[in-house]
């Protein structure tokens, strides 16, 4: 079984739940952007939820499959078609040996998860399929797919066509998207009014935006509680001595357009950032697109653990849903 | 040095030992890193260290913030009582100076450079006081260099040099970062140098090249086949100029599988350092040669 790639969409990647344990190393987890998309396409096709599967940003790919399949298309809007005949999304559909399986134009969301029963079978590397450009490392060679690929599928265990995600459960970001914060790391940099500009202003997704980060513009420029710069940070006031980077945190460079990093994140540098987007949050990310209006939100840590909960709570009920 | 605790989000735990770098702040934020990893706080699932502070991954499924802080803190004070004593390698990395590839790669890119007129290398040696080009690049080879954190991208290390402050190395980074660096280019920004691992963009002055891969994910090269990271933070680094000659010697060393990067086991007591500094250097260098 193998899925022949007649053309790439923009940038179509193999993704898994990622490869945690090396970015102490500067290797990013990586993985699907929008993690409970992944999850859920998984369990709609009778996979894992790890196993790999397709991720494609704002135009789908088109692919022939060479054996029959069963495949779910999570996360955006972008309704998939099997020899020109529309799917649904969030719902396990049947693909034929010899059809083609393609995308229209994309109506919300930004990327779209395929699954295929069987999962797309590349070696792992580091313990992961997950495709991670930079260092040329896991997915297919190393790189985002292009036409002439042909991918391997694993074996696929019994599963049925028809089965699908709740709408209840398929969340989208607001608008203005809400991503929530909480606030640190080097937050004191700031002067008050800057930090209450921050949460205030509305804020948009810059062009500049991928799997290692999103650029916010619009909002007020950051000023900087005064200081002598310390050995090593660098001259500009948004300098520090290069440190780690969390996943979700959120650099300004010289104080003007917010960076949240994400799963192919760059692990340190020497910009200070403002705090981090919460754990709950991280996949509304990966819906996002250029110009969206943004809101960063301000909560506590008890409230981030209990969107964390909740998030917890949406997963068990797919995978009840989907048992 | 009083150490700053703060969260970044609900997985991360972020400890800075000092705002300012210093050998004494790396060494306290690697020893307490390690101090964490050793301690096998439950729900600890990534640690990772930096030049001056440290980074603790963790599952809040597991543990809660309030409770990860208070073990992370409780190792503070073990680690200050700890001997200042480190069990690593050094290696001697060759570097081809002023060579074609960072040479042509930076005349690309000039216009973002500060001075146009003149390579990296003659600015920063310029602005470092150094009489010339070779003067310049004798400090910078000779004395040694901790690899103070490993990461931006996969296996580039960046590293602080084993010398008093007044003797560090300090370059801007390009006024707008380049598109290209050849990949294992030797460059250096602010008070770091560093190897890129892989080609792309960079702002760092460029000053030579490497023959020696640093990071390999398909783990060809001999010294790569256990895993495709070389550098681990803690280890030290001695560059060795090369010319021409020896740099495609090395290169094709490497592709026949038979280049073995000089490493020794070496203890380093950070104490004897602060007596004396280019004595312990020296004594370094020595069993790097097998003295």
């Amino acid at each position: 079984m193998a899925i022949k790639v007649l053309h790439h969409g923009l940038a179509t990647t193999v993704q898994d739940l990622g490869r945690p344990g090396y970015f102490h190393l500067g290797i990013p987890v990586g993985g699907a952007m929008d993690r409970f998309a992944m999850r859920a396409a998984n369990l709609l096709v009778g996979n894992d939820e790890g196993a790999a599967g397709l991720e494609a940003v704002f135009i789908g790919p088109k692919l022939e499959f060479t054996e029959d399949a069963l495949v779910a298309v999570t996360g955006a809007d972008m309704p998939a078609k099997v020899d020109s005949v529309v799917q649904p999304g969030w719902t396990a559909f049947k693909v034929k040996a010899g059809q083609t399986l393609t995308f229209d134009f994309l109506k919300s969301g930004a990327r779209i998860l395929i699954a295929v029963s069987g999962g797309i079978d590349v070696p792992e590397a580091l313990g992961s399929r997950s495709t991670y450009p930079i260092g040329a490392l896991g997915g297919y060679k190393g790189r985002p797919l292009a036409a002439g690929d042909e991918l391997p599928v694993g074996k696929a265990s019994l599963s049925s066509e028809g089965r699908t995600v709740p709408e209840a459960l398929r969340r989208t970001p607001g608008l203005p998207a809400a991503l929530r914060v909480v606030p640190g790391l080097y937050w004191h940099r700031l002067t008050e009014a800057s930090q209450e500009n921050f949460f205030a202003d509305e804020w948009k997704v810059a062009n500049e935006a991928d799997r290692m980060g999103y650029r916010f513009k619009g909002g007020r420029k950051l000023d900087f509680v005064a200081r002598d710069q310390p050995f090593g940070a660098g001259s500009d006031p948004s300098n520090i001595v290069d440190s780690c980077y969390p996943y979700g945190s959120i650099q300004v460079p010289g104080g003007t357009e917010p960076i949240i990093l994400h799963r192919d994140a760059v692990s340190g540098g020497g910009y200070f950032m403002v705090g981090t987007v919460i754990s709950a949050d991280m996949d509304l990310i990966g819906q996002l697109q250029p110009h969206t209006p943004t809101r960063f939100v301000k909560v506590t840590m008890e409230e981030a653990l209990a969107a964390r909960k909740a998030r917890q709570a949406s997963l068990a009920q797919l995978r009840e849903a989907l048992a | 040095m009083s150490i700053r605790y703060t969260f970044g989000g609900d997985e991360h735990l972020f400890v800075e030992c000092s705002e300012e770098m210093s050998l004494e702040a790396f060494f306290k934020s690697l020893s307490m890193a390690k101090g964490v990893r050793e301690s096998g706080i439950r729900g600890v699932t990534e640690i990772c260290p930096a030049n001056a502070s440290f980074q603790v991954k963790f599952d809040p499924d597991l543990i809660h913030p309030d409770d990860i802080l208070r073990e992370v803190k409780a190792i503070e004070g073990a680690a200050e009582k700890a001997e200042p004593v480190l069990k690593t390698r050094i290696v001697e990395i060759p570097v081809f100076y002023n060579d074609p590839w960072t040479h042509e790669t930076l005349m690309r890119f000039r216009e973002r450079h500060q001075d146009p007129s003149g390579t990296d290398l003659d600015y920063a040696a310029r602005i470092n006081g150094y009489g010339s080009v070779e003067d310049f690049v004798a400090a910078h080879s000779g004395s040694p260099w901790f690899v103070s954190m490993v990461g931006f991208v996969a296996g580039l290390p960046f590293m602080y040099q084993m010398v008093e402050r007044k003797r560090q190395i300090q370059v801007p980074k390009y006024l707008r970062p380049r598109t290209d660096t050849p990949r294992l280019t030797v460059g250096h920004g602010g008070c770091f140098g560093c190897i890129y691992s892989v080609r792309g963009a960079g702002g760092y002055q460029m000053f030579g090249i490497t023959p020696m891969p640093i990071f390999d994910p398909a783990q060809t090269t001999s010294y790569l086949r256990d895993f495709m990271v070389f550098f681990r933070p803690g280890d030290i680094v001695k560059f060795k100029p090369i010319d021409r000659d020896a740099y495609d010697q090395a290169v094709e060393d490497v592709d026949r599988g038979r280049f073995a990067p000089p490493i020794r086991e070496v203890r380093f007591d950070l104490r004897d350092f602060q007596k004396d500094i280019d004595g312990t250097n020296a004594k370094l260098e020595g069993m790097l040669h097998g003295h």
